[in-house]
């Protein structure tokens, strides 16, 4: 009954084994199991905004010029007629309103790149928060960190090479930043720009950074990033049946494939909404480079926002000693500061470790609530980093809500060392409540709202038992699992609790409802 | 009868004769001079500035603790605090903000003939405004005006509340008096500085990008910058495609 097709496929899939006997691997690749759960997504969301920006990049490759070579403007934007330009603002220009597309695409890249950042840090807090870094996965922290890092500065680079108004000031704010090194600042200025600035190279050097160079080095580092998710096998929550040897959830085919792939198509469809119905980068009204110019509102994308921030908090602290000039002002806040802070974020699984002493494997996921030191501090970091993002945008808050800028800046320097302390006894007492809230919950079981009296004439409140989907879920430490153990209701009634299997933390599948024998005593009081 | 009705058609006839005279030749009077030219306007605006300004400005015009000599301000600067509403001022803020105009057109020109008969000062322009070299103006608003009224003029803080202004809202007068005359903290540009036809220039560029200017990226998200774009990918973006995690994940 076999059709033609049929022994088509079926042919060319024995020749193709025939040669490379793929098929075991393809056999065992399609029903290898990802879990399900909402967050391991996040993820997903960077790797699809990597694909729609080597798209979209590609397209622009085909029309942009990567030169400074100066050229006088005659195209169809009118307000730059006549206007000298470097040809590669110029080629921007042309792609922005005469090649067909053009400007869409050139949003869409620069919204994809934006969510490329934002999703990585989102995954970023996801994988932080739930412990999925903990061993075997410190490597793939590693590799993750590095890609939040490699990514800045590919935005960075994309952010420079249209030459506009906007490029510029960056560029001359990443000069300054190597003049500040000690000793080696000049030099190094001048070997990355080939002169005193704009020196006349650094958009010819900084195109195939951008096109070749970092994107090859993005690409090998998620290459590798998943292949350590395939073989080390994904997380999971823990549940009803999941265990530190087991994954539970969709095998890869068909029903994970076909959710990814409809998500592809959904990221992409964000992209394309926001690249067609909202204007990013506008460069035509920031103008050609010119550095006499600088307009007011100047401000890098939101991913350097924090470096902004943290330099427009740092008091104006210059030295000068022995005939040099030594600038603080911006060497700690540009260099020293993400320094420090890209230090800690990629070695915190080994400081981890070290400080609790865990040395096991863990394939099962925390909850945030059970690990309250660690969500503590993450939140204290994210309060930290937030602080510097608003400081970046000091001049915007001031102009829209009629502030003074000094006064947001006095206040954000207060609120950057007093505001993380804050957050971590605030975290950490909630998590401690979350915590007790859940024992007491197991302890004492759901209140049923049922009064019964007993024959002696004593009132008793009957509980019922929290369903297993819920209590294996929250005994995610061994003391907790402990005491769930020899817990009352081990066996007790767990039918009126609301079925909720589908929360942020509780995993998915029918309630599990355990009938257990009737209480003796009460079944006295049955007439 | 006849007689009398003919009386009544003469005396009809005598007022008729005799308003329309007097229309012919003395009407057109007092309408060219409306009380904005000349020493009229002069004495009219001396009496609006008595009766509104001097309480700040000084009674002889002597400046005072309220607000500075107008001597030599000229008339461009009346004009454009006036016009703008800034003039007469409500309290003493960091900086004056556009408001309702209080005096009408007649009044203001009044106000102004008469400060530029007190120490002369940088009259308002004539002929038209909107006839500037379109690109010129671009790369001049680039080089003098963006670095505190942003790149689209949509405004910008200055130190401790003070700020430039959007732009959006200033007619074509009002930019070329603005920079005739420095209003607040902006610097005075004469026409040595930027001559009159850079001015006009500035103004055609300004009018464009805050007013003709149609976004062809789409939504303009206030012309602030990467700032709101930031907001845009974690409220918009990252949020809209969380929950269709939410809404894929439930359904797995």
């Amino acid at each position: 009954m076999t059709t033609a097709a049929e022994k088509v496929g079926a042919g060319t899939a024995t020749w193709v084994d025939d040669r490379l006997g793929s098929s075991n691997f393809v056999k065992r690749s399609l029903t290898k199991v990802f879990p399900d759960h909402w967050s391991f997504m996040l993820g997903e969301i960077a790797l699809y905004s990597f694909i729609v920006l080597l798209l979209s990049g590609t397209y622009l490759t085909l029309f942009f010029e990567g030169s400074s070579r100066e050229v006088i403007y005659n195209g169809a934007y009118l307000p730059l007629k006549g206007i000298p330009m470097s040809a590669a603002y110029e080629s921007t220009l042309r792609i922005s309103f005469e090649v067909r597309g053009g400007l869409i695409m050139r949003q869409i890249h620069h919204w994809a790149a934006l969510l490329f950042m934002a999703s990585i840090v989102v995954h970023l807090m996801r994988v932080f928060f739930t412990g999925a870094f903990r061993k075997p996965r410190e490597l793939n922290w590693l590799i993750g960190v590095l890609l939040l890092i490699t990514g800045l500065l590919e935005g960075f680079a994309g952010y420079s090479l249209p030459d506009d108004l906007l490029s510029g000031t960056g560029l001359r704010i990443a000069y300054s930043i190597m003049l500040s090194i000690p000793v080696l600042g000049t030099w190094v200025a001048f070997l990355l720009f080939g002169g005193e600035y704009p020196g006349g190279q650094i958009i010819e050097r900084l195109y195939p950074v951008h096109i070749l160079l970092i994107p090859g080095l993005i690409l090998g580092l998620i290459t590798f990033h998943m292949m350590l998710i395939w073989y080390q096998k994904h997380t999971q929550f823990a549940g009803p049946g999941r265990t530190e040897d087991n994954v539970v959830g969709s095998k890869i085919y068909p029903a994970y494939a076909a959710k990814a792939g409809g998500f592809f198509f959904l990221v992409f469809g964000v992209m394309a909404a926001l690249g067609g119905l909202a204007q990013i980068n506008p460069i035509w009204l920031y103008g050609p480079y010119d550095p006499s110019q600088v307009s007011a509102g100047s401000q890098p994308d939101w991913y350097i926002g924090f470096l902004d921030g943290s330099t427009r908090l740092m008091p104006n602290w210059e030295l000068r000693a022995l005939g040099h000039t030594f600038s603080p002002n911006v060497l700690v806040p540009t260099q020293v500061l993400p320094g420090v802070l890209f230090a800690l974020l990629m070695f915190y699984p080994f400081i981890e470790a070290k400080l609790t002493g865990d040395k096991g494997y863990h394939n099962l996921l925390d909850r945030p609530r059970d690990k309250p030191v660690r969500t503590a501090l993450g939140v204290m970091s994210i309060t930290f980093y937030v602080v510097l993002l608003i400081a970046g945008g000091n001049d915007i808050i001031a102009n829209i809500f009629h502030l003074s800028i000094n006064e947001i800046t006095y206040t954000l320097r207060t609120a950057l060392f007093v505001l993380p302390p804050i957050a971590y006894v605030i975290t950490k007492r909630f998590c401690l409540s979350l915590q007790r809230a859940d024992d007491e919950l197991i302890h004492h079981g759901i209140e049923s709202g049922t009064i019964r009296r007993l024959p002696s004439g004593e009132f008793v409140e009957e509980t019922v038992a929290v369903p297993a989907h819920y209590s294996v879920l929250m005994a995610t430490s061994d003391e907790r699992r402990a005491a769930i153990a020899h817990s009352e209701h081990e066996h007790a009634v767990a039918a009126a609790l609301p079925t909720r299997p589908r929360g942020f933390f509780r995993p998915k599948g029918g309630v599990i409802v355990e009938q257990a024998p009737a209480d003796k005593e009460l079944e006295g009081t049955v007439d | 009868m006849r007689a009398r009705l003919s009386s009544y058609a003469v005396v009809l006839l005598a007022l008729v004769m005799v308003g329309g005279l007097y229309t012919a030749f003395a009407a057109p009077k007092p309408k060219a001079d409306a009380g904005t030219t000349g020493d009229f306007a002069v004495s009219q605006g001396r009496q609006l500035y008595l009766q509104g300004c001097s309480t700040c400005h000084g009674l002889a015009n002597q400046g005072g603790a309220g607000g500075p000599s107008l001597v030599g301000v000229g008339a461009s600067a009346v004009v454009f605090q006036v016009s703008t509403g800034r003039m007469p001022l409500a309290n003493g803020a960091a900086q004056a903000p556009r408001k309702k105009q209080k005096y009408d057109r007649d009044q203001i020109d009044q106000l102004a003939a008469y400060i530029q008969s007190i120490g002369g000062g940088p009259t308002v322009p004539s002929g038209s405004l909107s006839d500037g070299d379109l690109a010129l103006g671009g790369d001049l608003f680039r080089t003098n005006c963006s670095s505190c009224h942003n790149f689209a003029g949509a405004g910008g803080a200055l130190t401790r509340s003070k700020y430039a202004p959007a732009l959006k809202k200033a007619t074509a007068e009002e930019i070329y008096t603005a920079m005739q005359s420095g209003p607040e903290n902006m610097p005075r540009f004469s026409d040595n500085t930027l001559s009159p036809d850079e001015k006009r220039a500035i103004v055609k560029y300004v009018r464009f990008i805050t007013n003709e200017n149609k976004d062809p990226g789409g939504a303009a998200l206030g012309h602030y910058g990467p700032i709101p774009e930031g907001l845009v990918i974690f409220l918009v973006g990252i949020g809209a495609l969380i929950v269709v995690t939410l809404w894929i994940g439930a359904r797995a």
